[in-house]
């Protein structure tokens, strides 16, 4: 393991506690897709970020609370959600489009040209 | 979806599930209405002088096909959400299947002073907020000593 990849790993560690969110992945010939629930998150409060083979969704929870309001019941304990994932070199990470809508973010990976899918004769002898 | 919890590695979420788990075992009394955390969608509840707040974690769901309805001091919120998965005829492979998909119904509890008349609902990023004004006469008064 490299210096640098130490170091970010003991960064993450450090880091502020965050929810993982759920996800939905699928892949078809042409790339992945992927849907993950970040409910309470403005557009402007998400960071998407591909690092050579890391992508890394992170995204603050913002509500309307009214002054002097105070918690008596909390599902959603921290407002901070984050998830990691390693992409796998086939995939174009130059490429990935994202679209978030009622908190829910859809992320498409493609396929790079090259592994784009081609089909494989079976011979019978 | 009693024992699929919402956010996976969610310490709480899965202590609970195994609060519940040693209840059953041992034939205690939870709330009738269960433990409420891990169902679809999640809430949090404040409480200020003035108001209840309700916050109902329901992403991707038709804010207008949100069933919201205040009845004998209950708030009941339901509501479908469709998958995003795609179907099994089309060529795709799912590797993980991990969002809530189907009909939701969540009841809170609310406190007795609510006035059922004064509330808004706003549907955000996702999160469904619903305020209730508390009666005016129930709200704290200073009381002038002469």
């Amino acid at each position: 393991m490299s210096e640098s990849n130490v170091a970010s790993i003991a960064e993450a560690a450090h880091s502020e506690a965050a929810l993982m969110p759920p996800v939905d992945v699928f892949e078809d010939a042409g790339g992945i897709t992927l849907y993950a629930d970040l409910p309470g998150v403005p557009k402007d409060k998400l960071v998407l970020q591909v690092e050579s083979d890391t992508l890394t969704i992170e995204g603050e929870v913002l509500l309307d609370t009214p002054a002097g309001m105070e918690a008596s019941h909390a599902e959603v304990s921290l407002p901070r959600y984050r998830r990691v994932f390693t992409l796998s070199k086939e995939l174009d990470s130059e490429k990935v489009s994202a679209e978030l809508k009622n908190g829910v973010l859809r992320l498409r990976i493609p396929k790079a040209e090259h592994a784009q899918p081609r089909r494989i004769e079976v011979r019978v002898e | 979806m009693p024992y699929r919890s919402l956010y996976p590695r969610d310490l709480f979420a899965e202590l609970d599930r195994l609060q519940r788990d040693m209840q059953q075992a041992f034939e205690l009394s939870p709330s009738i209405r269960g433990l409420g955390r891990g169902g679809f969608p999640a809430i949090n509840v404040g409480s200020s002088p003035n108001s209840v707040e309700i916050y109902a974690f329901a992403p991707g769901v038709d804010p207008a096909a949100i069933e919201a309805q205040i009845e004998k001091g209950v708030l009941t919120i339901a509501g479908e959400r469709k998958p995003d998965l795609p179907g099994k005829d089309e060529k795709a492979t799912v590797h993980i299947d991990e969002r809530y998909a189907g009909r939701f119904r969540r009841v809170v509890s609310l406190p007795e002073d609510i006035d059922p008349a004064a509330v808004q609902a706003r549907y955000r990023d996702g999160v469904l907020h619903i305020s209730i004004q508390r009666r005016q006469a129930a709200q704290p008064r200073r009381i002038t000593i002469e």
